[in-house]
């Protein structure tokens, strides 16, 4: 596996560069010619991640959150996500949907749910009082094989009418 | 990310449009509460129809809505909502909670 690209960005833990994060992943996963639902997939996950970071790193202060996004040739859009917050104490429990410390500002604790569901793995390693890194992975479907199972399902739909 | 209530009798409707994110639910959530209070409507109407983007922040606009509603012996409908942004509803379980459109 050889790496295509890579950027970095840091940017500060304030709740506007959600958007930031979002729209950069966005831009390097372009790279890989995804589908639309794609790149709303990944576009969620790191809104979920860097979410995590402002709410639950640094709960009570501001830092910096830093961004890689890796492009590979076998069509993989690596993203890892890091803080140097509070860090989780149990990461096993936080994973679990629905859980989360942030009842009292209604999150719905379904952060790293829907980062597993979105993407093809998640992993989380922390340490309390250092912080905590997120690396996500997704494989972008070739186009050609994507339009070759949209026209056998268009296919299929015409037979069943 | 921008909202347009409409209050009727019995009926707050908000029309989201825009990102829906943590930075700017909080925005959402007075908006729309200030109306619940106002009019105590049996029924509140939150209409997808023109978000572009929706993270779990939004799950929590929506559930939180709920509860609300709950409360006042009322109901949440959610309307016209985008195939991308039903898909993290569904994941939260939102559509046993409320009816999604």
């Amino acid at each position: 596996m050889n790496i295509h690209n890579e950027i970095r960005v840091i940017f500060p833990s304030l709740s506007c560069n959600e958007a930031f994060a979002r729209t950069t992943a966005g831009a390097a996963a372009a790279q890989l010619d995804p589908s639309a639902a794609e790149v709303i997939d990944i576009k969620t996950a790191v809104s979920e991640a860097v979410t995590n970071c402002i709410v639950h790193g640094y709960r009570d202060r501001q830092g910096n959150i830093e961004m890689i996004c890796r492009v590979t040739d076998d069509n993989t859009l690596y993203i890892r996500i890091r803080d140097k917050g509070c860090g989780i104490p149990d990461v096993k429990k936080a994973m679990e949907p629905l859980f989360t410390t942030a009842s009292c500002e209604e999150r719905a604790g379904l952060g790293f749910a829907v980062m597993e569901s979105f993407m093809d793995s998640v992993k989380v390693n922390s340490t309390v009082g250092k912080g905590t890194t997120v690396i996500m992975k997704k494989k972008i479907a070739a186009k050609e094989i994507y339009t070759a199972a949209m026209s056998r399902r268009e296919g299929a739909d015409e037979e069943l009418k | 990310m921008g909202i347009n209530v409409t209050e009727e009798e019995g009926r707050v409707t908000a029309q989201l449009s825009g990102e829906i994110d943590h930075h700017n639910a909080p925005e959402l959530r007075t908006e729309i509460d200030n109306a619940l209070e106002r009019v105590r409507p049996e029924e509140l109407v939150i209409d997808f129809g023109e978000v572009t983007f929706m993270d779990s922040s939004g799950i929590g606009l929506v559930m939180g809505r709920c509860r609300l509603m709950k409360d006042m012996g009322g109901r949440v409908i959610v309307n016209n909502t985008p195939s991308q942004i039903k898909k993290v509803m569904k994941l939260a379980g939102l559509d046993m909670l409320t009816t999604i459109c």
